[in-house]
């Protein structure tokens, strides 16, 4: 950054979601672009604002009106138009404008709108890897004043008095975790934030990370000092490779400020952090699993107690906390536990993240308040199911929660609520089912996860979800008999009830949520033989809509076994015989004339 | 104490144990499969479980502590339901193929399913059928029929701490595998065949399955290879040894054994042994009966006698034979001959032990457990291979350093299997161990890390050892072993350091012409320190056969009468003139080595020889060869023919250790009992019966009822004061043990030696008797291999030969390539004394300039290459330093 101010701020959003939709060609460009021209600006860069579904984004600030766009979709060509049309001519390009901050109304701008930004805070808006942006927003103040005017008691009560629930998904109040291992007998304690986010549809954690990886460590720095540990470990998947590198930048800035080792902040308390890459095993996010990993065993969940609090790693008192919850502790030290509780509901306090996807048209980060209804997550932030269709259901809390229908809309996000349903918060990922997705298919897509996933330890777990797994296949194929979905029923208990650890406790939630919720649709695979949702290819026959059908060949063309024929601009058939249910013509049909039945 | 319910009655428990031993402990039975009591429990199977009765939830018991207020169903509806439902769910990835499976009757998976009514049909869907691992000769893998319950896993890394078994994949592919998932050899693994016998269902099968119903009978025993001494139990059925098992309870070698303990024990069966007393006629060996063998002896021995005196003859007692027997064979050799000239192959290993540690100590035998190994802080190996020769040992060690932190320093030329598991491993040239020992002692004292108090109190001789150490600065040594300086001060700072420290030791310090020296200087290092006399702190000679520390007790010892009494004193003479009614000789007599110098110049006429094989065994071969040809009677007893018995004039059927009765006396001095499982083959008779059929002829009448001979050993020798054969029954005792009421001793020198006062011994360094040359450029070193023992009579005649039948020579790399030798070439090896051939083993293993072989086989004999030179006072030959050259051919 220039000694003078630049009139303008650009700021490429630059996580994981950004890049993936093109944002190193678009960074690329404009950097070009700016060494080359005279624009009045400078540039940075970001995490993940939230705006995952228009990615690549940039968000242009006028420094002199106090003034920011945000525009999306972007490429390498049109941002070269916003630097001459905006930056140059002072003309914001309406029609790719996602957000003004003079406007909520406007284009996209509910989606924050309607959100309450705790833990994302600084996501999107400050430069991940640079310490300095993070200071500037008062970043390590809560750090610098738990450590230099609260005794660590003082800090539990804090966060006690927070209501604070481990985000991690079981919910456990974070100031009593933080107590218990506090009390624990030990001169040796350690501190492991649980980074090893492995929900499919999931990415929260990875978003904080990559986007604001000092309020993590910051938390991370106070939770140490609150229970007496001198060494915290973070547990990061390898596949977050953005996050791992921003970590890694931000601890070796903290090194150099003296923010982490020897007698931090000038007080004469130690604590370090070490990194430690997992190699993406699902059950390594339960906690004892995860231990085992660190400690370089195979990551396979043991019974507790022991708990980690009194013999965790090393066999040493633990205590492991989540991504999520470490990076709300700096907020809650700042502005006070009552501030924090003053938000959410009896049980379920201050705000949860949840990441939209699927059949959602807004798919993102949403942070709201508990208590919030999953309607106004999925419809006011979310902005309802894609192209207009009808919601179906939202899978909570990943392939270990379960399937909600339209009617539990109006659950509020709350611990308790939730798990009520037969779902489970999770960790907070939320995919939005509409009339096109088969329910039974989604049971056994999740059912595959966690089958895969297993540790392969219990028996239940390992050789019990296989069998289940094996039935919802079979009933996809349309070889389903009636007794299936009775025998899905008792597996489904009999995994429940023998299984050591989470996983396999709560591995059949989808089935047993989609029989509880959509039970019509497996009768409809078994007995009618069909997929109302037009999926299980066994079930399914394509047409062509000869009346709406131009003819234009387009389908013809990619069909990969010859199944359809036709004259040109004649409408065209499908041979059934012939067919694969590959669907490759439904996507190319101009005229949306064909269909699966 | 905490109370509880179990099936609604209240009982009371001890907090800390599990809610399935509490059950165990209750007669009530839980079934488990993936439970052993050695080994961390896993609650992996979930067929323990039990019910909360308040909560109604469901928790494995194997890993559920019992807590105060706990009530507990352990056979409710909802347990059994589940059980069942585990079991059905179990046989939904396992072949419901029983009637083929060896594994047969000893299937847990299927008896707990005949006993819950589950077929193996009721769910759906199959496991897959995975290749099966058949090319280790011992041990067959079917991972289709793993229920991966992980006891393999654990038993490996948990007792064994070798960790060759370990799980991959995850979900419907989790299954156990070796590195790679390839073939155990090249693995870190044992082949101790620990899984194999945990193994609950078929996965893992011992190979031949020699047998598939359920055995006739067990019978408990002691195994006949090496000094650990392990307990185990012969499962016979037919008349013969269909496998052995391990894990009797209360024993202390609990699940484990070795690969030669579990695999090496068929040869009782062997077509090969000796049923019918054979006669030399000319160039034959012709069978005779008993009486005329016996009559033929005892004439030939009493002409002898008349014509040369008592001197002329010669007896070799065994190391492998029991302490009975052992007994036996000096009071005939003393009592009945009238001679001093007996010894055994203890001669050629632990004699400079005997002698060093007396001199220091007072007595000579390991000072610890092999159960308080674990205790240790500090572990030095020093010329011990203990994986391959004390396997169970080497367990301990391992686990010391894997579960308990220890540090495991080693200090040995070659690499060795339990180097990675060690801080440091230094190593020195062949043949230089005073020079490092003295160095090490003389840094302790540098440093001041000396235990003053101890060296105050317990010890004398300091100032005298402070001198000679004065000689020994680590940098000066440097140059004589190779060493540098500053990490052997960091091993002695170390050692002195630790709050317990122990050392083990073997052939690689008593194999020299200067071994007793060695023991000395290790025996110095100790005292320094005042590591003696407490848990996991001591010196550990470990011994290398089954009953040498037995042989030895029961004075088969030239010099000493049983429990070292000196042939030389009036007293002890006196003491078993009175029991034996015989005169005892008051010259010691000569040892194995000067048994076949005496018979060379004509002294020595005949020679009984009782289960050794000196033919092979013995340094210098040609030697041995010359003599035992030029001697006017030899008699070889033993269970099969062997090199030597191949010159006797009269070879006797023995009875093995499956077909008698005895006590066998382990390396950690814990006497244990043989119990008989079968009628030795043909007219085979155990060496006491031998005995006192001779000494009868002669006239001398001998008991050899083993129980009343060990009656009269506790009248004679005070350390077996206390041993009678009924306290055996219930388990093995360490000696001393002075009456009956006396536990036994797990450690000795606690509060004093048996002399007193410990006595510093100072010792100088002395080069080896040969060092390389440009003719004999290499340095070669003996010693043992995992899968053979000694000459091979029982282990070639067992399914573990087929693991090693060869011979090699391990060379490194550098002086292979030096010559042109590539991996599997014939070589040519040779000494001043004699040329082998043999096939190399390109290794860094050796270090260069050093070759190794192993003294196994008799068709690559070793020792026509090693030297006759002894050590002095011990009469050790010099195994581990003999100069060769080594040729391609």
């Amino acid at each position: 950054m220039g000694e003078e101010r630049t009139r303008y701020k650009l700021v490429l959003g630059y996580g994981t979601c950004g890049i993936a939709a093109g944002a190193n060609a678009v960074k690329t460009a404009l950097e070009e672009a700016v060494e080359k021209g005279s624009y009045d600006v400078d540039l940075d860069i970001a995490g993940c604002m939230g705006y995952c579904f228009k990615e690549p984004i940039i968000e242009v600030t006028d420094r002199e009106r106090d003034y920011s766009v945000v525009y999306g979709d972007l490429d390498a060509k049109k941002v070269l138009q916003v630097l001459e049309e905006h930056i140059l001519n002072g003309r914001v390009i309406e029609e790719w404008v996602v957000r003004k901050s003079d406007d909520p109304s406007f284009g996209e701008g509910d989606f924050l709108a309607n959100q309450h930004r705790i833990v994302l805070r600084n996501c999107g808006r400050i430069n991940p890897e640079s310490i300095d942006e993070y200071i500037a927003v008062g970043g390590y103040q809560a750090a610098r004043k738990a450590l230099t005017q609260m005794t660590s008691e003082e800090v539990i009560d804090e966060v006690s008095k927070s209501g604070l629930r481990g985000r991690g998904g079981a919910g456990f109040p974070t100031g009593t975790k933080w107590g218990f291992a506090r009390k624990a007998r030990g001169e040796e304690k350690y501190l492991v934030c649980n980074a090893d986010e492995g929900d499919p549809g999931a990415f929260m954690d990875r978003s904080v990370l990559e986007g604001d990886p000092h309020s993590v460590i910051e938390g991370m720095i106070i939770a140490g000092y609150a229970i007496g540990a001198k060494q915290g470990y973070i547990y990061c998947r390898a596949e977050y490779p953005l996050a791992l590198k921003r970590l890694e930048i931000a601890i070796d800035h903290l090194h150099q400020r003296g923010y982490l080792g020897k007698g931090i902040f000038g007080t004469d308390w130690d604590f370090d952090i070490k990194i430690k890459k997992g190699a993406g095993a699902f059950v390594c996010g339960e906690e004892t699993a995860l231990m085992a990993s660190i400690e370089g065993r195979r990551g396979m969940p043991n019974p507790r107690p022991p708990f980690p609090a009194n013999e965790g790693l090393w066999r040493k008192p633990t205590n492991i906390n989540n991504v999520e919850t470490l990076a709300a502790v700096p907020w809650i030290i700042s502005h006070g536990g009552d501030k924090y509780a003053e938000l959410g509901t009896e049980k379920s306090k201050g705000t949860k993240v949840f990441c939209l996807a699927g059949k959602v048209r807004r798919s993102g980060l949403a942070e709201v308040p508990m208590g919030y209804t999953l309607r106004q997550v999925i419809f006011d932030v979310g902005g309802g199911v894609r192209e207009g269709k009808e919601f179906k259901a939202v899978q909570m809390g990943g392939p270990s929660g379960g399937c909600l229908p339209a009617e539990l809309l109006d659950t509020p996000v709350d611990y308790e609520a939730i798990t009520a349903t037969g779902a489970i918060m999770g960790s907070g990922g939320m995919i939005v089912a509409d009339s096109s997705t088969c329910m039974v298919d989604l049971a056994r897509y999740f059912l595959s996860f966690t089958q895969e996933e297993s540790c392969g330890k219990c028996v239940p777990c390992r050789i019990g979800t296989k069998r289940m797994l094996e039935i919802l296949t079979r009933i996809c194929e349309g070889k389903g008999v009636p007794e299936d979905m009775e025998k899905l029923q008792t597996l489904a208990a009999d995994i429940k009830a023998a299984s050591l650890c989470a996983l396999g406790g709560t591995a059949p939630n989808p089935v047993l949520t989609t029989l509880k919720y959509f039970r019509n649709e497996y009768e409809d695979h078994i007995l009618r033989h069909k997929c109302t949702a037009g999926v299980c290819p066994a079930l399914i026959t394509l047409f062509i809509n000869e009346e709406t059908c131009t003819g234009c060949g387009a389908c013809l063309k990619v069909c990969p076994t010859g199944a359809i024929s036709g004259e040109k601009k004649e409408p065209h058939k499908i041979d059934p015989e012939l067919c694969i249910r590959c669907k490759l013509c439904l996507s190319r049909c101009p005229t949306e004339s064909i269909w699966a039945e | 104490m905490t109370s509880l319910r179990i099936n609604g009655k209240p009982v009371k428990a001890k907090p800390g144990i599990t809610l399935l031993e509490l059950a165990q402990k209750q007669g009530i039975e839980i079934p488990t499969l993936c439970h052993h009591p050695a080994l961390t429990p896993k609650g992996s199977c979930r067929l323990c479980l039990v019910e909360d009765e308040t909560t109604g939830e469901l928790f494995t018991s194997c890993n559920t502590y019992v807590t105060g207020g706990m009530s507990i169903l352990t056979d409710s509806q909802r347990v059994k339901q589940a059980r069942k439902e585990i079991l059905e769910l179990i046989f939904a990835q396992h072949p419901v193929d029983c009637t083929v499976c060896d594994s047969a009757n000893y299937c847990k998976l299927r008896r707990y399913a005949a006993d819950a009514g589950v077929q193996g049909n009721e769910l759906p869907g199959r496991g897959e059928f995975l290749p099966v691992f058949d090319n280790n000769p011992l041990i067959h893998r079917d991972y289709s029929k793993c229920i991966g319950c992980g006891i393999c896993v654990r038993a490996c890394r948990e007792i064994q701490g070798a960790g060759a078994v370990e799980f991959k994949g995850s979900g419907w592919s989790y299954r156990p595998t070796s590195s790679f998932n390839k073939t155990m050899d090249g693995s870190s693994c044992e082949l101790c065949g620990l899984c194999v016998s945990l193994c609950p269902v078929g996965a893992l099968i011992e190979k031949p399955p020699l047998h598939r119903g359920v055995e006739d009978k067990r019978v408990r025993t002691v195994c006949p290879y090496c000094g650990c001494g392990c307990n185990l139990e012969l499962r016979i059925a037919g008349g013969k040894v269909i496998g052995v098992r391990a894990d009797i309870p209360g024993s202390w070698n609990g699940p484990s054994l070795c690969a030669k303990g579990r695999y090496g024990l068929f040869f009782v069966n062997h077509p090969d042994r000796l049923t019918q007393p054979l006669r030399r006629e000319g160039e034959d060996l012709t069978e005779i009966s008993w009486e005329e063998a016996i009559k033929e002896i005892a004439g030939k021995i009493k002409e002898i006698i008349k014509e040369s005196g008592p001197s002329a003859v010669g007896i070799l007692a065994s190391a492998k034979t029991t302490n009975e027997e052992n007994y036996l064979i000096q009071k005939f050799a003393r009592a009945a001959i009238g001679t001093n000239n007996v010894d055994h192959c203890a001669r050629l290993c632990h004699s400079p032990t005997v002698a060093g540690l007396a001199g220091a100590f007072g007595s000579a035998a390991m000072t610890n457990s092999i159960g308080d190994i674990e205790e240790a802080e500090v572990i030095l190996v020093t010329g011990s291979n203990t994986t391959v020769n004390h396997p169970v040992i080497a367990q301990a060690i391992k686990r010391a350093v894997l579960h308990r932190g220890a540090r495991l320093l080693i200090i040995d030329p070659r690499e060795l299997p339990l180097s990675r598991y060690a801080t440091i491993h230094l190593k020195p040239r062949p043949g230089t161990d005073v020079a490092w020992l003295n160095s090490m002692a003389q840094t302790i004292v540098e440093e001041s890390l000396h235990n003053k108090k101890f060296i105050q109190e317990r010890t004398e001789g300091f100032e005298s050892l402070v001198e000679t150490l004065k000689k020994y600065p680590p940098e000066k040594t440097e140059k004589i072993t190779g060493i540098p300086a500053e990490q052997l001060r960091q091993v002695a700072r170390a050692y002195a350091q630790a709050r317990r420290a122990s050392i083990f030791y073997a052939m690689g310090i008593t194999q020299h012409i200067r071994g007793t020296d060695n023991v000395r200087a290790i025996a110095n290092l100790a005292m320094l320190c005042g590591h003696l006399g407490k848990p996991g702190t001591g010196i550990n000679p470990l011994r290398g056969q089954n009953n040498v520390q037995g042989a030895c007790d029961m004075g088969a010892l030239p010099d000493f009468l049983p429990g070292y009494q000196r042939v030389d004193s009036k007293e002890a003479r006196e003491k078993f003139r009175a029991v034996w009614g015989r005169e005892v000789p008051s010259e010691p007599g000569l040892t194995v080595g000067e048994m076949m110098e005496a018979t060379l110049e004509g002294k020595l006429r005949a020679l009984l020889v009782f289960g050794e094989n000196p033919m092979v065994t013995d340094a210098e071969s040609s030697l041995v060869e010359d003599a035992l040809k030029q001697l006017d009677l030899l008699v070889v007893q033993d269970i099969f023919p062997t090199e030597t018995s191949a010159f006797a004039h009269y070879v006797l059927p023995g009875a093995s250790f499956a077909e008698k009765e005895g006590t066998f006396t382990s390396t950690e001095r814990r006497v244990q009992k043989l119990n008989k499982a079968l009628e030795p083959p043909g007219t085979a008779r155990t060496d006491g019966e031998t005995i006192a059929l001779l000494s009868a002829e002669m006239g001398y009448h001998i008991q050899h009822q083993p129980a009343e001979v060990m009656k009269e050993i506790a009248t004679l020798v005070s350390t077996y004061g206390g041993i009678d054969y009924r306290r055996l029954d219930k388990g093995g005792i360490q000696w001393p043990c002075a009456n009956p009421q006396h536990p036994g001793t797990p450690i000795l020198h606690v509060e004093s030696f048996p002399r007193g006062k410990g006595l510093f011994q100072p010792v100088d360094y002395q080069p080896p008797v040969e060092s390389p040359d440009h003719k004999y450029p290499l340095i070669l070193s003996t010693g043992r291999i995992l899968y053979q023992y000694h000459s091979r009579t029982m282990s070639k005649r067992s399914p573990i030969d087929r693991m090693e039948p060869q011979g090699f020579l391990e060379i490194n790399p550098t002086d292979a390539e030096k010559m042109g030798i590539r991996d599997g070439d014939a070589v040519k090896v040779s000494s001043r004394r004699g040329k082998i051939v043999s096939r190399a083993r390109v290794s860094a293993s050796a270090p260069a300039g050093v070759v190794f072989m192993s003294f196994h086989f008799a068709d690559e004999a070793v020792n026509r290459l090693t030297s006759s030179a002894r050590d002095p006072l011990a009469k050790i030959p010099e195994f581990k330093v003999s100069a060769v050259r080594v040729e391609k051919i």
